[in-house]
This record gives C-alpha cells, sequence and structure tokens, in this order.
C-alpha cells in the first residue's frame, strides 16, 4: 500500500510511472545457456534461431563490458536479471484484440495509445510490446492487401523464415559490440516490418514500448527491411513504470534499404529518467544501425531523448549504395541527474553519398550530455559530402556539454564540414519575450522549441506534437 | 626491445653520478615504460598515430644509450641569418652551445637542474621514458619585468653520427611577473631514423608573454614527439605557433592550464606535408577560472599519401564562467591516397561561456581554380596561389612581425 502511495505521488512528475499488476511468467533469473534455451523453446523457435542465439552467446562471454563512455554507471549484475518476463494471459495468444486482457488495454490507454480505437480510426498501425513481448499489432489486414508485413519479430522468425533468416544480423551482426550481442542472445520480441517492392506503405508504422516488470531487462529486437523502391515511416515510443532499482534496456534495431528504398524512423524516447535525486531510472544502451544496401537509398533517423537515466547510444547509417543518403536528426534533453552520450555514425563506403547530422542539446539541472558522432568516409567513396552541426544549450552551471566528432577523411573529392556551439539561453532574448508578457518559464519553452525546430520539423505531424510538449515538461523546473 | 632498454638504462646510469634515490626514481620510470611500451592506437590519445606500429615500422628497433662525453662541433651554417638572436644548440640531443648574448646576464637564469629529478607527466608512456632518460635537464628563468630584447632560437641539430637512437630531451622555464620571452624551436636534422622525445614546461606568471614557434621545415626521415606544458597565471598570454612538414612522424602536443584570469592562449599551426608523412597536433586547453580566452587555428595542405591528424580540446570547469573558446581546422586533401582524421573535442561545465568549433577536409576548389585560370594563370600557378591563400591566413595569425617575416620566407609564400 505504502509502495503503491509512493507511486502515486511520483506520478506527478512522470505520468507515465505506473505499473500494472499482470499476472506475468518469467524466465528463471540468470544468463545462461538454459535460460536461452528456455526463450527459444517458449518462443516455439526453429533450430537456426537457437543457433543464432547460442552463437551470439558464445561471442558474448568473451566480450568485456565497455567503459569508455562519458556517463559511468554501477556495474550491472547479468545473472541477477530476469531476461524474459511476458504477460500470463499471452500463452495462449489472443486472435482478435477483444481476446486481450482488459488490463493491458488499460495500460496501454493511460500511455494514450488505445489499441482498440486506433483499429478502428484510420490512423497509425501499432505494435505494442509489452515488457518481453508484443501483445498486439493493429491494422494487419489493410497492410497485409498491399504485401506489407508488421508483425512480432518472433511471428515473423514462424511466418516468414527466409526474410528474417536473411537479413536478421546482418546490419548487427552477432560479433558485435557487448550490448548488441547480449540482445543477439537473449531477444525476447520486438517488430519486423517488410514492405514489397514498389509499395509506400500508406500509414505510419509505430512500436510501442512499455517495461512493466521489474528486475528485467529488456531486449528488443526491431528489423525493417524496405525493397527496391518501397518507402517507410516508422515510429518508436518508450515508457516505463517509475522503480528504484536502474533497469537495462538494450534492444537492437536492424534497418535495410534496397535500391531506391526509403525508411524514415523517429523515436520518442520517454523511459522513466529517476527522481530528482537520481535514483533509479531506465539505462538505455540500444543499438540502431541502418544499412543503405542499394542505389539511391535513404535513411533518416530522427530522436527526441527526453527519458532513461543513462541513454548511451548512436543510431547509425552505413552507406553501402551509391548515391545513398543518410540523415540524423536529434535532439536530446537531459535534466536533474541525467546522462545522455549519444550521436551517430556516418560511414560512408559508396560513391557520391551524401550524409546530414543535426544534433541540440540541452542541458539542465546537474546532468550531463556528450555528443559523441563519427563521420569517416572511406577511400572508395568518392564525391561523398557530410555536413554536421551539433548545437548544445546549457541551464544553470551544474551541468555540463560535451562534444566529441571524430572525422575521418580518406577521400580527396569528399568534403566535410562540421561545426559546432555551446552557449546558455542569451539574455536578451529572455528579456524581449518576458518584455511582451511571457513568463520566463514560457520564454525559455519558446526559445527552446525554436531552439530544436529544425529537428522537430523532421517528425510525423503526430509525434512532433508529443515531442513538443515533452521538450516542455522535461525542462520544468529547470529555470529560475 | 625490453633487454634493450634495460641494457641502455644501466649504461647511462653508469655513466651519471647520481644519488640511489635518484636512481631509484628513475628505475620506477623505467619500469612504468616498460610495462606501458610505446603508446599504441588501444590508447584514445593515439587512435590517429599508432607510435608503437610507426617507430616499429621505420625504425625497427631503437637504442636508448647515447654517448655524451664526447663533444660535437657546432656548425655554424645552420644559423638563421639577417637575425640576430640567442641560441641554444642541441646536437644529437647534448648541449652544446648556449648563447644569452644580446640579454642582460643578470636577469636570466639558467640553473642546471640535472641533478634533481623533478618529473614531467602527461599520463602517457613517454613522460615516463623521458623521465628515465634524460640527464641533462635546465631550467631557464626569466626574471621580474625583464623582456628579451631578442628571441632565442633553440637548433635541434642531429646529424648522421646516430642512428636508430631514442633522444630524450627537456627544458623547463619560468617566466616571472611582467616578463617576455620569443622562444623558437628550429629542427635541423641530417640523421635519419631516430625519435626524438621533446618535453618542455613553461611556468607563466602574471603578465608574462610567451610566444613558441616550432619549426619543423626540413625533410628528414626522423621521428619526433614534443610535448609542451604551458602553466598560464592572471594575465598571461602565449603564443604557439607549429609549422609541421619536415619530419617524417611528428606529434605536437600542447597542454595548456589557464589558471589566472584574463589569461590567453593561441594555437596556430600548419601541416604541409607530402610523400608517406604523418603528423598529428593534439590540443588541449583548460579553462580553469573565469575570463579566459583560447583561440586555435589549423590547416593542413596533404599531398601524395600523407595524413594528417588533428585532436583538439577545450575543457571547461564549472567555475570557468565567461570562457570564449574558439577552434577551428581546415584541411584540403590534394591526393586521393591522403587522408585527414580530426577530434574536435569540447567539454563544457558552465554555463556562461561561448564555446565553438568547426572542422572541414575536402579538395581544392575547382571554381576558384577555374576562376583563376579564366585571369591567365596556368594551373600550376592557380592552385599554388589558392593553397599559399590558405596557409597565409595562419602565418599572418603571428604577432611578431621579425618572426613571421622568418617563416614566410622559410615556406616560401610570397604576398
Amino acid at each position: 500500500m505504502d509502495q503503491r502511495q509512493k507511486e502515486i505521488d511520483n506520478l506527478k512528475d512522470y505520468k507515465y510511472g505506473f505499473s500494472t499488476d499482470i499476472e506475468s511468467t518469467k524466465a528463471p533469473k540468470g544468463l545462461n545457456e538454459e535460460v536461452i534455451k528456455f526463450i527459444s523453446n517458449i518462443k516455439k523457435e526453429p533450430k537456426w534461431m537457437l543457433d543464432f542465439r547460442l552463437k551470439a552467446f558464445e561471442r558474448f562471454k568473451q566480450l568485456k563490458e565497455p567503459d569508455w563512455q562519458k556517463p559511468k554507471y554501477p556495474k550491472i549484475d547479468y545473472q541477477d536479471l530476469y531476461y524474459y518476463s511476458a504477460p500470463k494471459s499471452m500463452n495462449d495468444k489472443p486472435k482478435s484484440l477483444d481476446e486481450l486482457d482488459p488490463k493491458l488495454l488499460e495500460t496501454y490507454k493511460k500511455l494514450g495509445i488505445p489499441l482498440q480505437e486506433q483499429a478502428r480510426l484510420n490512423g497509425i498501425a501499432v505494435d505494442a510490446v509489452f515488457d518481453s513481448v508484443s501483445v498486439a499489432t493493429t491494422f494487419r489486414e489493410e497492410l497485409s492487401k498491399l504485401g506489407i508485413i508488421f508483425c512480432p519479430i518472433s511471428e515473423a522468425i514462424q511466418n516468414h523464415p527466409e526474410l528474417v533468416k536473411k537479413y536478421l544480423g546482418s546490419v548487427i551482426p552477432t560479433t558485435d559490440h557487448f550490448f548488441a550481442t547480449l540482445n543477439s542472445a537473449v531477444f525476447t520480441d520486438g517488430s519486423f516490418a517488410y514492405i514489397p517492392e514498389g509499395v509506400r506503405c500508406p500509414m505510419e508504422l509505430s512500436t510501442y514500448f512499455r517495461i512493466n516488470a521489474s528486475n528485467t531487462g529488456q531486449f528488443e529486437r526491431t528489423l525493417i527491411v524496405a525493397d527496391k523502391g518501397s518507402y517507410v515511416s516508422y515510429l518508436e515510443g518508450c515508457t516505463a513504470p517509475m522503480r528504484d532499482e536502474n533497469q537495462l534496456h538494450a534492444a537492437n534495431v536492424e534497418l535495410i534499404a534496397l535500391d531506391d528504398a526509403e525508411i524514415k524512423y523517429s523515436t520518442v524516447q520517454n523511459w522513466y529518467p529517476g527522481d530528482k535525486d537520481g535514483k533509479g531510472g531506465i539505462y538505455n544502451f540500444v543499438t540502431k544501425r541502418g544499412l543503405c544496401k542499394g542505389k539511391n537509398s535513404k535513411i533518416s533517423w530522427t530522436q527526441v531523448e527526453t527519458g532513461s537515466a543513462i541513454t548511451w547510444k548512436y543510431p547509425s547509417c552505413i552507406l553501402k549504395g551509391e548515391n545513398s543518403v543518410g540523415e540524423f536528426y536529434s535532439i536530446a534533453i537531459t535534466n536533474n541527474h541525467q546522462k545522455a552520450d549519444t550521436g551517430t555514425k556516418m560511414i560512408h563506403l559508396g560513391k557520391n553519398t551524401k550524409s546530414k547530422i543535426i544534433s541540440k542539446g540541452i542541458s539542465a539541472g546537474s546532468s550531463d550530455m556528450t555528443y559523441r558522432g563519427l563521420v569517416d568516409i572511406s577511400s572508395k567513396a568518392s564525391n561523398s559530402n557530410n555536413y554536421t552541426q551539433c548545437d548544445s544549450l546549457l541551464m544553470g552551471n551544474k551541468c555540463g556539454a560535451h562534444t566529441v566528432p571524430y572525422i575521418k577523411n580518406k577521400n580527396s573529392e569528399s568534403n566535410i564540414a562540421h561545426e559546432a556551439t555551446t552557449s546558455k539561453i542569451s539574455e536578451e532574448q529572455l528579456f524581449y519575450c518576458q518584455q511582451r508578457g511571457l513568463s520566463a518559464e514560457e520564454a525559455v519553452g519558446l526559445i527552446v522549441n525554436g531552439f530544436c525546430k529544425e529537428v522537430l520539423q523532421q517528425l510525423p505531424m503526430e509525434f512532433a506534437v508529443e515531442a513538443q510538449k515533452l521538450v516542455g515538461i522535461s525542462l520544468e523546473g529547470s529555470v529560475g | 626491445m625490453k633487454e634493450q632498454v634495460k641494457k641502455d638504462f644501466d649504461n647511462v646510469i653508469k655513466n651519471l653520478s647520481l644519488s640511489q634515490r635518484d636512481i631509484e626514481i628513475k628505475q620506477f620510470y623505467l619500469d612504468n615504460f616498460i610495462n606501458r611500451g610505446f603508446p599504441n592506437r588501444r590508447e584514445e590519445d593515439w587512435k590517429f598515430s599508432d607510435l608503437n606500429q610507426i617507430i616499429k615500422k621505420n625504425i625497427g628497433e631503437l637504442s636508448f644509450y647515447n654517448d655524451y662525453t664526447s663533444t660535437n662541433k657546432v656548425d655554424t651554417s645552420v644559423f638563421v641569418d639577417g637575425l640576430e638572436h640567442n641560441k641554444i644548440v642541441f646536437i644529437n640531443g647534448r648541449i652544446e652551445k648556449i648563447d644569452f648574448d644580446y640579454e642582460k646576464k643578470d636577469q636570466i637564469e639558467i640553473i642546471d637542474q640535472s641533478e634533481t629529478i623533478n618529473k614531467s607527466s602527461n599520463n602517457n608512456s613517454l613522460s615516463d621514458l623521458n623521465n628515465a632518460f634524460t640527464n641533462k635537464s635546465f631550467k631557464i628563468v626569466v626574471k621580474n619585468g625583464y623582456q628579451f630584447e631578442k628571441p632565442l632560437i633553440i637548433y635541434h641539430t642531429t646529424n648522421s653520427k646516430i642512428w636508430s637512437k631514442n633522444i630524450n630531451l627537456r627544458l623547463d622555464f619560468k617566466l616571472d611577473k611582467d616578463s617576455s620571452l620569443r622562444l623558437v624551436d628550429l629542427f635541423n636534422d641530417t640523421s635519419e631514423k631516430n625519435f626524438l622525445n621533446i618535453f618542455y614546461n613553461f611556468d607563466l606568471k602574471e603578465n608574462a608573454v610567451l610566444k613558441n614557434f616550432k619549426i619543423d621545415k626540413f625533410e628528414n626521415r626522423n621521428i619526433k614527439y614534443s610535448y609542451n606544458n604551458i602553466e598560464q597565471d592572471k594575465n598571461s598570454t602565449s603564443e604557439t605557433f607549429i609549422l609541421s612538414s619536415g619530419s617524417n612522424f611528428f606529434k605536437n602536443e600542447i597542454n595548456c592550464n589557464l589558471k589566472g584570469e584574463y589569461s590567453s592562449a593561441f594555437v596556430n599551426g600548419i601541416l604541409s606535408l607530402n610523400n608517406d608523412k604523418h603528423h598529428e597536433i593534439r590540443t588541449i586547453i583548460n579553462h580553469l577560472t573565469e575570463n579566459t580566452k583560447s583561440y586555435q587555428l589549423i590547416k593542413s595542405v596533404l599531398e601524395d599519401s600523407s595524413k594528417a591528424a588533428y585532436q583538439g580540446k577545450i575543457f571547461v570547469n564549472s567555475e570557468a564562467q565567461k570562457t570564449d573558446g574558439y577552434q577551428l581546422s581546415k584541411a584540403i586533401l590534394l591526393n586521393k591516397n591522403s587522408e585527414f582524421n580530426a577530434k574536435p573535442e569540447l567539454e563544457i561545465y558552465a554555463d556562461d561561456v561561448k564555446c565553438s568549433h568547426g572542422s572541414a577536409s575536402g579538395s581544392l576548389n575547382e571554381d576558384s581554380i577555374f576562376y583563376l585560370m579564366s585571369r591567365g594563370l596556368n594551373y600550376h600557378q592557380s592552385r599554388e596561389l589558392l593553397i599559399n591563400g590558405f596557409l597565409l591566413d595562419v602565418v599572418e595569425k603571428i604577432t611578431d612581425s621579425e618572426i613571421k617575416n622568418l617563416i614566410k620566407n622559410m615556406i616560401g609564400i610570397k604576398e
């Protein structure tokens, strides 16, 4: 009861901080081959999938946890985590939304994602991932008419093994870094999307992640394949209940764009950031990587990072196809004791490839923010171009803002331009706004929104409004 | 390498009459160095230049013992003409001449501190190597209010007597209140395949002005590392100019601590490389108090299969409000085999600051060449003109007109 009351009190700060009492099935605590076999078994996976996992686990055992990042965190005991947690009612998977556990539906309603309504209204196709499993995917029939496959990845492994087998691990191999490899070994669910040749996906595809159970790590895997000449816009949102302990979230996202295809991937990340004293919160260690495999392909990442105790991720583009384009738009806001080390990697391999990076960082309170990025133009990538701009805004003298770009140019016909600035909100701008009758807080909100505008514009409409509000909420109490 | 280092170290110690304690200290640094070896790419600061590999590839086995008992004849032909100056001459790492002819003797103090070991440290194994092997080290003190009349030129000369040697040097400078010093480091090598490891320490008191010009112009196959540590008190100014061009490999590191209010640091550099040369400039400017200023401009022109790297860091701690930090690096790649790497870094903990950096790299602008050619220049001339203009920008930042002209003549930039 006490705990409940505390949570309700906390709700005032983080409105997604509730947890839902849903019975869940968990794998035994700890990380070992048995647990991986358990996960694979419960998912009724074919043998090649289990082999994939075990191969990753073999490799994982040899890897050391990296420690070069700016935000340090207490050591995670990987044996003290649950690697699988699923709502019990999901054991017999419902066939339609009507059969879903009403509590689950309620949870998603609270989150502002009414699954049922969206099934009726024309809007966004949602794949909702609750703890480790996908609970509902809407609009599937309509999408399948166009040949688009949009389903939980565990289903895709059963129903479309040829696609999954071909592309899974092709961008983030099982031999990648520590957290990516951990994910390859124990990932439980996630979304899979395949857009067939020449199809322009008529609606936004969306995944909503939610961590509910405590002591669980969430490991989802998202795989999006855009076949020749197709287009898809994909949204990702995430929330978690407030808990005193830190929770690990290590997802992998792989994007593959073939000839002339375009993928737009937007994230509004609002995991629980911990309380005002930096207690609790999510460790968001995510690997996101896109491969522009075909000619004229394009991958664009847009992220609004306001949550998590620690955000540590670098959505990257490998520009392999000729004339391919990579873009990265990011707003990262840290407040209180949040820490972020984020940025992107643009790896130019093909001729005439172009990339653009716009990163806006805002730090307030006692938070710390780092932009870390890599632009690498290989010797074969003639005529390539990169433009990078990263601006940081500081509020108060207890926070930090850092920029660590790595710039490598091995091609004399290619150009790289990079600029970065760090400053605070100018007194003149504040004065001007206040003089017109805005309060200090409103004025800051307005200026910050202007500062972020370039990135906010890249978001799909529904998300842009949410993101704009989030920017305001995240900075509440940081002025004055 | 281990055996060689140990053997050479014993040889060095034998020839020095050191106290037991000093030997122990040196032994400590030697052990540190042996444990860590030469820096390699696994170390973040050496990511772009793997010194271990470079030494292995270009020199092979190094030996660390140098015979400093016999003197070398000073070759006066290397001296700079047409500029009156004071001299310190190093030949193969041995001080052969100290000459402060143009200065008031009582205003300068030269302290031989070979006996007392004061450690210099920059967190890499090269400082351990330097601490273990330097056997002659001077401290030059410029006294209160004294302004050097003429520049001081330090000649770093090596000749063909040495081969596959490691040479360690160390100098300390203290500029007292209101003093000033113009210091030129001129590298002049006829030797090949040696590794020079140079540490300078500057202590600038209130209102002191230091201008340091490091000129590595003459073609040679040596490998060099130079580390400048500059401590700055209130109102002091340091200006460092680096011309990095002649050696096979050269890494210049500048570490500057702006400890006093209104102190400022300027670092300007040119990396002009051809063949398979590989040079790097790394700067760390620490803004530690209010109202400090730093400005950095690094330009590179890369031909053939040369490689340049620039790592610049501006650090601003939480007390250093009103900091002004600026950093710009630009590179022109002239050949498809050339490579430019940069890591311009900002680490900022104070909010009322103005910090920015920019980095650009690419090819010569064909439109500009077309413009010049349409005015009657040939392709070669147009190219030359554009490159000269590009580099002149940095040379023009030099605030001392005498030395500016000297450097202009040296690199053949015509106005």
